[in-house]
């Protein structure tokens, strides 16, 4: 029941704000529905605590601690960034970069987004996985190309091409999986690919399939994740679509591909044992870690620089799930966690930045805090938190991160740290004369809508100094979970 | 000769067919000729399921292979034969650079592909095991290319072989994904082209062109 | 060895020699009927060698005896060929001398017989015409070359005759690397016989003629025999094809009698205007080459062949 409500509101909403999307009331009518949303998957959450993981949908539907974690942060970072939006928006069309016909476009598909992305994370069957994968891709190419520019049409051309060439890839790999499983299992049509069944009969699978599966399973959803050397769409895609869009792009379907990544390779590992599968995620996120903080030092729009801070994060989230373990996991998930806060969070305050000074050029943008200071120290904590200052959460996550591989593995130490400083030396430097200095940009026409911001970085905060029992205790079901 | 055997000969020969339409994608110039052989790569791709089917005697599968005749052999090549007509584009034909060479690595990636489905191929019990190979390499002479080729219907046409070839590795190694995934592949494939026709309009609405070479100004400096 | 079969080797090379200008007026009415034209008589080509005999010989003051001598060899090693191939029957004394890579080797001797002629006037024409038949005949051997080795592979013999056998022993599907070759051979058949894409025969510009270009010195019986030999040398190249792919009705061994030779005769009669028609098709469907995508076709030919022996070799037919 809350399952179809948490999968059938955004999709009402999406077919809601089809007809009304160009209206005055849409974007609340967007918020509202989120809003909904989060409320439905905040009782899936309750059910899933009191009762454990859950079955629905004659099997087809599949939810334990580690999926509803997801749901929830989804849903939750979902309904905060069209609260952002709202007033972002109608500030774009002040600025006449948008026209109600393209406004309606927006507020549907980001319903559907949130749908898709929501059916891939609660589906028990790995090609219906794949299936919303591929449709929360669809839907976000056209808001990528939301303003018609050259370059917008080049992000999204690049974005749909290299994720669609990507998760071919994947498909491929699902194939084999139920190839694999067909093996083990009889042939069952449905039943074949659904992860509880495969899950159950893990180690009879033929591991020489499954390692090739997963090489391809690996390709394909880490396009999606932005895993260096497939990352080329991620920073064109956060730089040239609008802002919330960046937003939940970073904040959140990075971590769904992610997810459906770990789904894979907890099959995977059952099969052919944790140290190829773990390696290879190792091998992929560091490097994706190391190149992503290089190329930070490079950028000079402001959205891409933090496009390239996501795909450092998710090369660092990528190797902690390599590392396994409880503790490497369970930071990881604590990591998955504060970066789409903090990002999204970020990316809200850039774009208001950006709006402020008229450009999304970093040189352009001088003295935020003397025109508006919630934006500038919006950014200003923001970045802090991003880059791993304590007291925020993410210091917490990167801590566990850095002595769980120091223990296990420390030859990637040096690694992680270069990541880190560079990464740290390369934002800082750049946000500094930002949010300080002066500037004579006029104020914005409509007011900001910060409050999600502060909510977001406060939750951070929290995270960072006191951890509820309650929510570390889930946190360690879902990591024993992943193994 | 033996029933089935037969049927595994000609699914055999039908492979081959494929692989050899792939490297005529590969060496075509022009745009309208790319799509009548994904037509036929379509076409080809109904019998071989049509073929499977009867052999294994499982009515869904001529579900999908009616499914493949509906969209692959009618709809798409329909689809793209009015856009490229309506974008004026039917007549254009590209610079190849080094068709050889092109073939060469073709050749390899067959070789390759080959290698990589060896394990699995030993295990499959389908009739059309063989074939995985095949299907394999035509998924990479696909992604060939979309690497080589700087227009943007091409690029399209190749994603969609692409698929062709996944679609023909998903019978040739498991009679076939279930019902209901392949449905699900089959939408976001329609959906997908119809996006891709949108951004056909806006792309030469900005650059009064469909070459890509103008997608080039988002480089790192 | 006996008799019979050396009154069928001889009754299939009289055939050959008979009917190959026959060939190549049926594809010169084909073409026409394809282009909306009014198609030049099927007995054209007789007519043209009957007229080019009775006329008298101009030489070039230079001209060697090279020169001379080239008609009568070109026309020759066609002849011999023809009785390598198998068109009718299997059972060819001749052929137990030569397998088919002797074959590829008299093509060969006549290509380097005609380019030294063109060469040896000294006029621009022949020279150019000489160079461009070489780089084409070089590219296109190894294509043929590996068309052939794809078919022995099948049936672990380099002799067409016994492949022929072997198919007709098989009654088999054909096997999937066949397609392959089968195209490469296409291609391959109609670069080597001055054909669109790479040469038209019925042009004399100076820009694109290849072949053409090498006889424009000959006149007379000499121009008959290099004309006949042409011929001769795409109806050999048919009936190659024939025994490659499509070798039904071909007597086989042991198939005695006049009934099997009837039928034989029949059916490559049948494949000859089915496969003039076809070709015919072919070149009124594509538009020539420049001369510089020679090299590009020819090497796409060679590649197509090549893969057809890997899909034999990785498929386990």
């Amino acid at each position: 029941m809350e399952i179809l409500m948490v999968l059938g509101l955004p999709l009402l909403g999406a077919a809601l704000l089809a007809v009304f999307g160009a209206r005055r009331f849409a974007a609340e009518l967007n918020a509202g529905m989120s809003l909904a949303t989060l409320i439905a998957a905040s009782f899936l959450v309750l059910r899933v605590i009191r009762h454990g993981p859950l079955l629905a949908g004659h099997e087809q539907f599949f939810v334990d601690p580690f999926n509803v974690f997801l749901v929830a942060l989804t849903a939750f970072v979902g309904f905060t960034t069209a609260l952002f939006s709202r007033p972002y928006m109608r500030i774009e069309e002040h600025h006449g970069r948008l026209n109600p016909g393209r406004l309606r476009l927006y507020h549907s598909m980001y319903q559907l987004f949130m749908a898709a992305m929501l059916l891939a994370l609660l589906t028990n069957n790995m090609g219906l996985l794949w299936v919303a994968m591929e449709a929360a891709t669809l839907s976000t190419v056209l808001l990528v190309s939301l303003y018609r520019t050259r370059a917008s049409l080049e992000a999204a051309w690049k974005y749909f091409i290299l994720c669609g060439v990507g998760i071919a890839q994947a498909l491929f790999g699902t194939i084999l999986l139920y190839f694999a499983a067909e093996k083990a299992l009889g042939r069952q049509g449905m039943t074949a690919l659904l992860w509880t069944h495969l899950n159950a009969v893990k180690g009879q699978l033929e591991p020489r399939v499954l390692g090739l599966a997963f090489v391809f399973l690996l390709v394909g959803y880490g396009t999606k994740v932005g895993l260096a050397p497939l990352h080329n769409w991620l920073p064109d895609a956060h730089a040239e679509g609008p802002t919330p869009v960046s937003a939940v792009l970073s904040g959140l379907l990075l971590n769904v591909a992610l997810y459906a990544v770990i789904r894979c390779k907890v099959l995977v590992e059952g099969s052919i044992g944790h140290i190829l599968p773990g390696r290879m995620l190792m091998t992929f996120g560091l490097l994706s870690a190391v190149l992503g903080a290089f190329f930070i030092w490079r950028q000079r729009d402001i959205k891409r620089l933090f496009g390239y801070s996501s795909i450092e994060h998710m090369g660092i989230i990528t190797f902690a799930f390599g590392l396994g373990g409880p503790v490497a996991n369970f930071a990881a998930l604590l990591h998955m966690t504060v970066h789409s806060l903090t990002k999204s969070s970020i990316f809200f305050t850039a774009g208001h930045a950006s709006q402020t000074a008229g450009t999304q050029q970093m040189d352009g943008i001088r003295g935020l805090v003397g025109i508006s200071p919630t934006i500038g120290w919006g950014l200003m904590l923001g970045s802090l938190s991003i880059l791993g200052m304590p007291p925020f959460g993410v210091f917490a996550s990167e801590f566990l991160i850095l002595t769980t591989a120091m223990r296990e593995h420390p030859w990637t130490t040096p690694f992680l740290l270069i990541a880190l400083g560079v990464a740290f030396a390369g934002i800082f430097s750049r946000v500094q004369p930002m949010v300080f200095g002066e500037s004579d940009a006029p104020p914005l026409p409509h007011s900001p809508a910060l409050l999600p911001v502060f909510v977001h970085l406060g939750m951070v905060l929290l995270l960072g100094v006191y951890m509820p029992a309650a929510l570390a205790e889930w946190y360690r079901a879902a990591a024993r979970l992943i193994g | 000769m033996h029933h089935s055997e037969l049927i595994a000969q000609l699914l055999k020969v039908i492979a081959a067919g494929l692989l050899l339409i792939s490297f005529a994608m590969l060496a075509s110039r022009r745009t309208q000729q790319l799509i009548t052989l994904f037509a036929w790569q379509g076409a080809m791709l109904f019998v071989s399921t049509c073929l499977v089917a009867y052999s294994s005697g499982l009515t869904e599968m001529y579900y999908s292979a009616g499914l493949t005749l509906l969209l692959k052999v009618i709809a798409l090549p329909w689809i793209l034969h009015r856009l490229i007509h309506r974008l004026g584009a039917q007549w254009d034909s590209e610079q190849l650079v080094n068709v050889p060479t092109t073939m060469m690595a073709g050749l390899a990636l067959v070789i390759f592909a080959f290698g990589l489905a060896q394990p699995i191929t030993s295990m499959a019990t389908t009739i059309t095991r063989h074939t995985l190979g095949i299907a394999l390499a035509v998924i990479l002479l696909a992604f060939l290319m979309m690497i080589t080729r700087r227009k943007a219907v091409t690029q399209v046409i190749g994603f969609l072989a692409m698929e062709n070839g996944l679609f023909f590795a998903a019978t040739s190694a498991t009679y076939g994904m279930p019902m209901v995934i392949e449905l699900g592949i089959a939408l976001d494939l329609l959906v997908g082209v119809f996006i891709l026709g949108i951004f056909f309009f806006q792309i030469r609405e900005q650059f009064d062109s469909l070459d890509l070479s103008n997608l080039e100004s988002l480089k790192e400096d | 060895m006996r008799a019979i079969s050396f009154v069928r080797q001889f009754l299939e090379v009289v055939l050959a020699i008979a009917i190959a200008p026959l060939f190549t007026g049926w594809i010169a009415q084909c073409r026409a009927w394809l282009q909306n034209r009014s198609a030049p008589s099927l007995l054209q080509p007789y007519r043209m060698l009957r007229k080019l005999f009775f006329k008298d010989v101009v030489l070039a003051q230079n001209a060697s005896a090279l020169f001379r001598a080239t008609p009568y060899v070109l026309f020759g090693t066609m002849v011999l060929a023809a009785a390598i191939i198998p068109s009718l029957v299997t059972d060819l004394p001749l052929a137990r001398v030569a397998d088919s890579i002797a074959l590829v080797g008299l093509f060969a001797t006549a290509r380097v017989f005609l380019s030294l002629a063109a060469m040896d006037i000294g006029t621009a024409f022949g020279t150019l015409g000489a160079r461009r038949e070489m780089m084409i005949g070089f590219l296109a051997e190894p294509a043929l070359l590996m068309v052939l080795f794809n078919a022995f592979m099948l049936f672990g013999s380099t002799s067409l005759p016994s492949l022929v056998d072997g198919y007709r022993a098989h009654q088999s599907v054909v096997d999937p690397s066949v397609i392959f070759a089968a195209v490469a051979f296409v291609m391959v058949l109609l670069a080597e016989n001055a054909r669109i894409p790479i040469d038209n025969p019925s042009t004399h510009l100076e820009l694109t003629m290849i072949h053409e270009a090498m006889l424009l010195e000959y006149s007379a019986r000499h121009l008959a025999l290099v004309e006949w030999a042409s011929s001769l040398k795409l109806f050999n190249y048919a009936c190659i094809g024939f025994a490659l792919f499509l070798p039904w009705g071909i007597a086989t061994h042991g198939a005695d009698g006049g009934w099997p030779l009837l039928v034989a005769i029949a059916a490559l009669l049948g494949k000859l205007v089915i496969a003039g028609a076809a070709l015919a098709l072919i070149e009124s469907l594509s538009a020539k080459l420049r001369i510089f995508r020679a090299p590009e076709y020819l090497a796409m030919a060679f590649l197509l062949a090549v893969l057809g022996l890997l899909v034999h070799l990785l498929l386990g037919a």
